[in-house]
């Protein structure tokens, strides 16, 4: 099992957002940074345990400049063999497939993990463009997926359902909650992240399409009307005649 | 030039939000001058339903195809919209819009945003757009380059409009050899609105004190018609399944109403539900940070004030 799993680097769950260079930018001064919850919980977890079952290596992947080092070694540390990173500051999720797909057509991989989504862009689409590249089949959102052979039946959750498929590889996947539980790297894999390799490689050239000019604050909620707990009523009049939702 | 608008379906009917995709397209058209076509792949009992949102035409592939395959169904769109000259294609922001929307964007060579809540404005051969970011904490402008568009929009972004003219319907079948990813089984959670689209939706939390007191959760989403959620602790204990966890690392939503039972507000919840039209907070705790981004609160014991707000409804009901 050749496996490559794509990682994200994100701001943390808690973060305070906020934005400079009249608001063209992120401003992530004083903003902790950590690998996207679902390319570490699932996707990367999912990949070593396969690994473990079947044998073979996982290779990590991330588009990004040398900031990102830290949380391509915590990938090792969890159990990740080696890591690439293709040395740009991704700009758009079709800059980093087309950065990632580049690299999978010179290994031959089996299966291809991204998370379902980073919590940043929430733009899901990163995993679908690789497989596109590639023309590989695409299956999302998985929550569940065993290998028999060349064969995996994946579970994934639709609206109001639950469907269950078989593909063969090679695929790519995005991982959603379910798929695998969370890992916290242990002392010995720290210690072996310092020695497995990192290797950075300089990006293709790819003509943007999309930009992101500026950004904004959502406007603060007016203050909250409080109702008095006893008088319910007058809850559900408020919801009809002021708010509108009933 | 036109504008197609493939309509997702789900066990067999085509979604809610396809319908909302319809007029949205229609909006986009109005600014455009191009003719809006529909897609349906697979099988769609309510096929009619959808001819009375302005299309020209609703073009329905394969209507006994089950499962979704995003590759065929990626190439199946693309050969449709190239015949059409469809420039843009637009669909909703579900779990099948979203995987098909990269794949369809790389073989269209086309500009791809995912979770749209505007209206495009042209800007020359260019249009401008809105969406959020960062799990719903703020909001971006993004500028995209043409000629080829493939956009998904968040669901509830409008209002689906129906019309009084019906567009046709043709029945087409596409060679399905190429079809890799093989559905084994469907199965469907429940017979409510899914929490994605859902408009009224009633949340409960930790404070809700164990899995065994929820039937107060669900007897007021069945008085209101909501679909229930939980926040992530609950579903992390298993006191509630995790497809009803909202938030930062479950599912987003935005819908008109959102009750929050015993739910404190921490800020990766808050991320997946403020961009609800009311929320309305229910906490004994009057620190609790959700009553900051509520609109009304109740700060009492909710095992007081649940079954008597399950009374006002109903009272509610019976008088209108």
């Amino acid at each position: 099992m050749n496996l490559l799993v794509c990682i994200s680097k994100t701001p943390e769950t808690t973060a305070k957002i906020s934005f400079k260079d009249g608001n063209t930018q992120f401003d992530s001064e004083g903003v902790q940074h950590i690998l996207n919850p679902y390319d570490e919980w699932y996707a990367l977890v999912r990949a070593i345990e396969l690994k473990e079952a079947f044998g073979g290596s996982v290779t990590v992947v991330n588009v990004g400049t040398s900031e990102n080092d830290a949380v391509i070694r915590k990938a090792i540390a969890i159990g990740a063999d080696k890591a690439i990173r293709v040395n740009a500051d991704p700009s758009s999720a079709a800059f980093v497939a087309k950065q990632i797909a580049e690299l999978a057509q010179k290994e031959s991989y089996d299966i291809i993990f991204t998370g379902k989504e980073t919590i940043d862009y929430n733009g899901s689409v990163v995993g679908s463009m690789i497989a596109a590249h590639l023309d590989w089949p695409y299956i999302s959102f998985a929550n569940d997926l065993d290998l028999e052979g060349s064969t995996a039946t994946l579970k994934r959750e639709i609206e109001g359902g639950i469907e269950t498929s078989q593909v063969d590889t090679p695929f790519v996947v995005s991982a959603a909650k379910g798929m695998a539980e969370q890992r916290i790297p242990n002392m010995r894999g720290i210690m072996m992240a310092k020695r497995k390799p990192l290797e950075a490689v300089e990006p293709v050239a790819f003509d943007d399409k999309t930009k992101f000019v500026k950004y904004e604050l959502p406007d603060e909620k007016g203050s909250v009307k409080m109702i008095d707990p006893e008088n319910t009523d007058e809850l559900v009049r408020l919801l009809h005649e002021e708010a509108k939702v009933i | 030039m036109a504008i197609l608008a493939f309509l997702d379906t789900v066990d067999g009917r085509v979604k809610k939000s396809a319908f909302e995709i319809l007029t949205y397209a229609k909006k986009t058209a109005e600014v455009t001058g191009e003719e809006v076509y529909g897609l349906i792949i697979g099988k769609a009992e309510n096929k009619e339903d959808v001819t009375h949102y302005g299309a020209n035409k609703i073009i329905h592939l394969n209507p006994e195809m089950k499962g979704f395959d995003t590759r065929w169904v990626a190439k199946q769109t693309k050969s449709i919209a190239e015949e059409l000259g469809a420039h843009t294609v637009l669909m909703s922001h579900s779990s099948s819009g979203k995987s098909l929307a990269g794949y369809l964007a790389v073989l269209m060579d086309a500009s791809c945003l995912t979770g749209v809540n505007s209206i495009p404005e042209k800007q020359g051969d260019k249009i401008v757009l809105h969406r959020n970011v960062f799990s719903g904490k703020a909001g971006a402008t993004i500028v995209m380059e043409g000629p080829h568009f493939v956009l998904t929009v968040m669901g509830n972004s409008l209002q689906a409009e129906q019309l009084e003219s019906a567009s046709e319907i043709e029945t087409r079948e596409a060679d399905t050899s190429e079809v890799k990813v093989k559905i084994q089984e469907i199965s469907t959670v429940s017979g409510k609105t899914p929490l994605p689209e859902a408009e009224l939706v009633v949340s409960a939390g930790r404070g809700m004190k164990g899995p065994e007191n929820w039937s107060i959760v669900e007897d007021l989403a069945d008085v209101v018609g909501a679909t229930t959620a939980c926040s992530r602790p609950v579903a992390d204990s298993d006191w509630r399944p995790h497809h009803e966890h909202v938030g930062q690392t479950g599912v987003a939503i935005r819908p008109n109403l959102y009750i929050a039972i015993g739910i404190s507000g921490a800020i990766q919840h808050l991320a997946g539900v403020n961009q609800s039209k009311t929320i309305v907070v229910i906490n004994k705790d009057p620190e609790a940070p959700f009553f900051k981004a509520a609109d009304y609160g109740i700060c009492a014991d909710l095992f007081d004030v649940v079954p008597r707000l399950i009374e006002s409804f109903k009272k509610f009901q019976s008088s209108n």
